[in-house]
């Protein structure tokens, strides 16, 4: 039950900041705020003390056979064709519950002072966005996940198209069509999954669980597999569906590209993780191949065209969808180090994006450009936001010591056992990564300041927000123990050897 | 005290994060003693630590390991924070605490007034660290921290002046040259852990001799991969492009990290795996090549600079070709010895030619100084000491080192006239372009006044390390364990002996005769025909970074900006408009004319019934 009560608390939230509109503009973010902090303090407890919660018990209980599920919570919802609410989280689930109730205040850090308009129906969609994630990480029905997967992007679609930036119709039309068409592939693999399962085992049901085991193998099950497979690779994204993401990002307001580039990318590769492999695994394993190819010319090929960006946010937009191509080649070359490599990237690249993002929106705010040319010399304007943009770009690159190396490390020692062609092309994504990098410090940091921006340093909000980040990263990378140790039971559940 | 070793790299990063998080409100006294004083504390410690090492070695007792705590275990792989303390290492510490102490006391007084001096020295500990870090690794993943630690660092380090957007050119192909050697690095991470199954050094030597057959492709594969990263990092080649761009960072820098410290990191790497290198005899041959090459091409190119740093920097880049070449032909604890001497006295070098860069006044064009003997009698003296030594004359620290690694070349089974002859050609090469620079600054005539800038912090260091540099050559390594005491006595004869300490001598007389006698023109001889063809050669280094802009990275800025818009998206907008185009085509079929829907019915009936009827 707790799981439902974790969506309940931000969908009455996000109603309640909506109505609270007409009294006030103040009035919707501290409504989000409390909703959230609600959250963060239920999820907190469910890491640190389950007992509190009762939670022990009831995973023991309900402990299906196949998987260790710290919580579980199921009731009929329409029985006659086998659908029901299944909700459950495992380790992997909760660290991304986590990350996104984390990165849900992160973003309302953002959206603080930025959101001046229509603040009721903005925190409204927010929440809405942030229960809907939390939906599909934790929703374990078929037909209940892909509600969730609309849930999320309806309210994401609202953020871009009204508070976005001056191009915001296109992009968030663009957000929407490939989300929907990948979306609507899933739901035609759903359906088709569920009929085939139906036929042979005369079993009607959406639950992961009784799909779980299918069999299904050969040119349908590859056809089904694929309908899975693009929904999630255009969410995560990869190449070549991932033109939706740099538009999204330039023009959405940052909170918008904080939960984007933390959250909502995540999602892409929860599903593959989750889904794709476990219900397709022979499909699945003829298509791995293909699959890291995509990931390692999908990391060399955007990493280019981040390169030669001049719009800040266009360029971290592209050098998301580079690092998510490690996650593609550890999810598929799936043994023990690449996956756990996969949920690190997963992990520290929300952090990292996230702030990036927050970076560069609040770049925008201060002198209404994101045009990089027009930028230089701010370390002498702002030494706080300086350092935080050199810190989560050194992130970025990968330096040891903070999360995101862990990650792309771990990935790439468990792809080279599977693919040492795949290893070795993502590997020059160490080298490449380098290079659109350090030209964000050279054209932001470094050189004059010709255009004689003065700006305000970072502000107390922002200065926690990018503190916070900074120790989850450090942590990440210095002990990442803790994060392996929750995902691990997920991954032997899944088939992983963990000697 | 041993116990305290995790100290050692600790207290720079303490150093670094006070520093960091003052926020630049620190005042620079303050600042001086927090950035300076915690390498001197950690100084301290690593000779407690040392002296209780070396006691715990006569007794019998060769390594000592600290584990922190576990920083990553998944599935078999397993990497933890642990220090590994052996000869090599001490050496090391020594070596990066010590000298480091130096040069940051003497940054105090270098860098006096600077705005960002708090950000200097915040960079300059963590470089620290994560130099200590590198070689205090018990595992090659710990190690590989320190080592993307020290190229941060130096990069932020070049890059410190920033707003020179050339300081920031040369920051960055500092940072993505090296890095091209690290992807390599970690390539043979990878493989190291898929034939061996741990990525511990002292396990992998165990496990590399029971397994590989020498001369295996899999010793091969993995040797060559992590040569590609020692490359990188020590500027050989053929990724030595960077290093001498490196010198646009202040020159405190240039003298810790592109000179005593990060560079010879490739050189520890290789010390540190040579057991891997022993099971590639063909592999190691070629380290020894690259070695011998490098330090006949930077030799000529140094020949031929005109700015103080880079003669410096090419010099540097030489003399890590003589400790490549020592490490090819098996003489490990040469190198390292040869790594020790000539971080005294290329520190002393680097650091005295930024006490005449600061008399006169930010110039480093040696050809815009001369006849500065009188008006900087210190620098004047230290240089001296500093230049005998690099060239190696006798009884200097560079003259044992340098011998050392001739007399091995020539004796050791490894080895061969080739590589010898390479090596004292070499030797004559430093001797004279060393001296070409020493003859240019200090004699001739005067055409600038220069002010020597006086004080205990700026002088103090130099001369403790100009000691060193003459003397430095007596100190006895304890390395022996560690490459199972590959120090035998050489053999050689008088004429080879001779023709060592000659040529160098005869390559400083030749500097003389050239530079101050102008017994030879060689401005003629540059200016003319095939002179000038050649200095350009020389001077450009050989052409490398003119052939790596036209192979490498003009196309590949070419095709990104070509490709800016991403021409996947084109493919989408083309289709979105391609709807857009038939649902206007379509549109138009709606005329709202009776005539017009009926024909068209018609014709649709008439369509239907003849595919029925033909069909």
């Amino acid at each position: 039950m707790i799981l439902v009560w974790l969506m309940l608390i931000l969908f009455v939230g996000g109603i309640a900041a909506w109505l609270s509109e007409s009294r006030g503009s103040h009035i919707p973010r501290v409504i989000a705020l409390f909703a959230i902090l609600l959250d963060l303090a239920l999820v907190v407890l469910m890491l640190v003390a389950p007992g509190v919660l009762g939670l022990a018990d009831v995973g023991t209980e309900i402990s299906h056979g196949h998987g260790e599920w710290l919580v579980l919570f199921q009731a009929d919802w329409i029985p006659r064709f086998g659908i029901s609410f299944i909700f459950g989280a495992d380790g992997l689930s909760l660290l991304l519950i986590f990350l996104t109730v984390f990165l849900g205040m992160i973003s309302l850090g953002a959206a603080w002072h930025e959101i001046k308009e229509r603040s009721g129906f903005f925190y409204f969609n927010l929440l809405w966005t942030l229960a809907g994630v939390i939906g599909v990480f934790t929703a374990l029905d078929l037909f209940l996940f892909f509600f969730f997967w609309e849930v999320m992007l309806i309210p994401m679609y609202f953020i871009i198209a009204i508070w976005g930036h001056e191009n915001k119709e296109y992009a968030a039309m663009k957000f929407f069509i490939f989300t929907q068409v990948s979306g609507l592939l899933m739901l035609l693999s759903i359906l088709v999954l569920v009929f085939l399962n139906y036929q042979a085992t005369d079993l009607l049901s959406f639950s992961y669980f009784d799909l779980l085991g299918n069999g299904l193998s050969g040119e349908i099950g590859m056809l089904v597999m694929l309908g899975f497979f693009v929904a999630f690779a255009t969410k995560l994204p990869t190449f070549p569906f991932h033109n939706w993401l740099p538009d999204a990002h330039s023009q959405a307001p940052t909170a918008g590209s904080v939960i984007l580039a933390g959250i909502l990318l995540k999602t892409g590769a929860y599903g593959l993780i989750r889904f794709t492999v476990p219900l397709f695994p022979d499909p699945s394993e003829l298509f791995a191949p293909f699959a890291m190819g995509l990931g390692a010319f999908s990391i060399l090929y955007t990493a280019k065209v981040a390169f030669a960006q001049t719009d800040i946010k266009r360029l971290i937009a592209y050098t998301s969808v580079s690092h998510m191509g490690f996650v593609l080649l550890g999810v598929y070359a799936w043994n023990a180090q690449a996956l756990q490599g996969a949920v690190m990237t997963m992990l520290a690249h929300g952090f990292s994006a996230a702030a990036l993002f927050m970076l560069a929106g609040g770049l925008q705010h201060r002198i209404h450009t994101r045009d990089m040319d027009k930028m230089g010399g701010f370390w002498g304007v702002a030494p706080k936001m300086s350092f935080m943009l050199l810190f989560f770009t050194v992130a970025a690159v990968g330096m040891p010591g903070l999360g995101n190396f862990i990650g792309e490390f771990l990935v790439l020692l468990g792809s080279f056992q599977a693919s040492v062609t795949a290893t070795a092309f993502a590997a020059l994504g160490l080298v490449v990564a380098a290079v659109y990098s350090l030209i964000v410090i050279q054209k932001v940091l470094h050189g004059e300041n010709e255009n004689n921006y003065v700006f305000e340093d970072l502000t107390f909000i922002e200065m926690s927000c990018f503190s916070l980040m900074m120790i989850g990263l450090l942590w990440m990378g210095l002990y990442p123990q803790t994060m392996l140790d929750m995902a691990e039971p997920t991954l032997r559940s899944l088939g992983i050897a963990f000697p | 005290m041993i116990e305290l070793l995790w100290l050692v790299p600790t207290i720079p990063v303490i150093g670094f994060l006070i520093l960091t998080f003052s926020c630049g409100k620190l005042p620079q006294v303050p600042a001086a003693i927090i950035g300076a004083g915690s390498i001197g504390l950690s100084f301290l410690v690593a000779v407690l630590a040392g002296m209780d090492f070396m006691a715990m070695s006569e007794a019998g007792t060769t390594s000592f390991s600290q584990t922190l705590w576990t920083w990553m275990e998944v599935g078999s792989f397993k990497a933890g924070f642990t220090l590994y303390l052996d000869g090599v290492s001490l050496v090391m510490m020594f070596i990066i605490t010590g000298i480091g102490f130096l040069i940051h006391v003497y940054a105090t007084g270098y860098m006096n007034d600077d705005p960002s001096f708090a950000r200097f020295f915040a960079y300059m500990n963590l470089f620290v660290a994560a130099m200590l870090i590198l070689v205090l690794a018990d595992n090659l993943l710990l190690l590989f921290m320190g080592w993307e630690g020290v190229g941060l660092c130096s990069y932020l380090l070049i890059g410190f002046w920033f707003k020179d957007p050339y300081n920031g050119y040369c920051a960055r192909k500092a940072f993505v040259v090296t890095r091209v050697g690290d992807a390599s690095m970690a390539l043979g991470l990878f493989l190291l852990f898929a034939s061996l199954g741990t990525l511990n050094i002292q396990e992998l030597m165990v496990l590399a001799e029971e397994q590989w057959v020498v001369g295996s492709g899999i010793a091969i594969a993995v040797t060559l991969l992590l040569l590609g990263g020692a490359v990188g990092k020590s500027a050989q080649l053929p990724l030595q492009t960077w290093l001498p761009d490196a010198m646009a960072g202040p020159t405190p820098i240039s003298a810790l990290i592109h000179a005593a410290t990060m560079v010879t990191a490739g050189v520890y790497l290789i010390a540190r795996t040579h057991v891997l290198y022993e099971l590639a005899p063909s592999v190691q041959y070629l380290v020894g090549v690259i070695g011998m090459i490098t330090l006949l091409m930077a030799g000529f190119t140094a020949l031929v600079q005109n700015d103080i740093k880079k003669v410096l920097a090419f010099s540097t880049v030489s003399q890590i070709g003589y400790m490549f070449l020592a490490l090819g032909v098996g003489a490990y604890s040469s190198a390292i010895f040869h790594l020790m001497t000539h971080a005294f006295f290329k520190a002393l070098l680097f650091l005295t030619a930024g006490s005449i860069i600061l008399a006169m006044h930010h110039e480093q064009d040696i050809f815009k100084m001369g006849g500065l003997r009188k008006d900087l009698p210190w620098s004047h003296a230290l240089f001296l000491i500093g230049t005998i030594a690099l060239v190696a004359i006798f009884p200097t620290s560079g003259f044992f080192s340098k011998e050392e690694i001739l007399a091995s070349a020539l004796t050791n089974e490894h080895g061969g006239y080739l590589l010898w002859l390479g090596g004292v050609a070499g030797a004559f090469m430093t001797g004279l372009y060393s001296f070409r620079l020493y003859f240019l600054v200090f004699f001739g005539k005067k055409t600038h006044d220069g002010h020597e800038v006086m004080g205990w912090h700026l002088q103090g260091p130099l001369v403790v390390l100009a000691v060193l540099a003459l003397v430095g050559g007596f100190i006895h390594i304890p390395v022996e364990e560690v490459f199972q005491a590959h120090a035998e006595e050489h053999h050689i004869s008088l004429f080879y002996q001779a023709i060592m300490i000659g040529l160098p001598l005869f390559g400083a007389l030749c500097a003389y005769l050239i530079f101050v006698k102008k017994k030879i023109n060689v401005e003629k001889f540059a200016g003319s025909g095939v002179g000038a063809k050649l200095h350009r050669f020389f001077y450009t280094q050989w052409g490398m970074d003119w052939l790596y802009d036209r192979v490498i990275v003009f196309p590949y800025v070419g095709l990104a900006k070509l490709n800016k818009k991403d021409f996947v998206d084109s493919i989408y907008n083309g289709t979105a408009s391609l709807v857009r185009h038939i649902h206007n085509r379509v549109t138009e079929t709606q005329t709202g004319q009776i005539r017009w829907y009926t024909m068209t019915m018609a014709l649709g009936v008439l369509l239907v019934i003849s595919i029925g009827v033909f069909a």
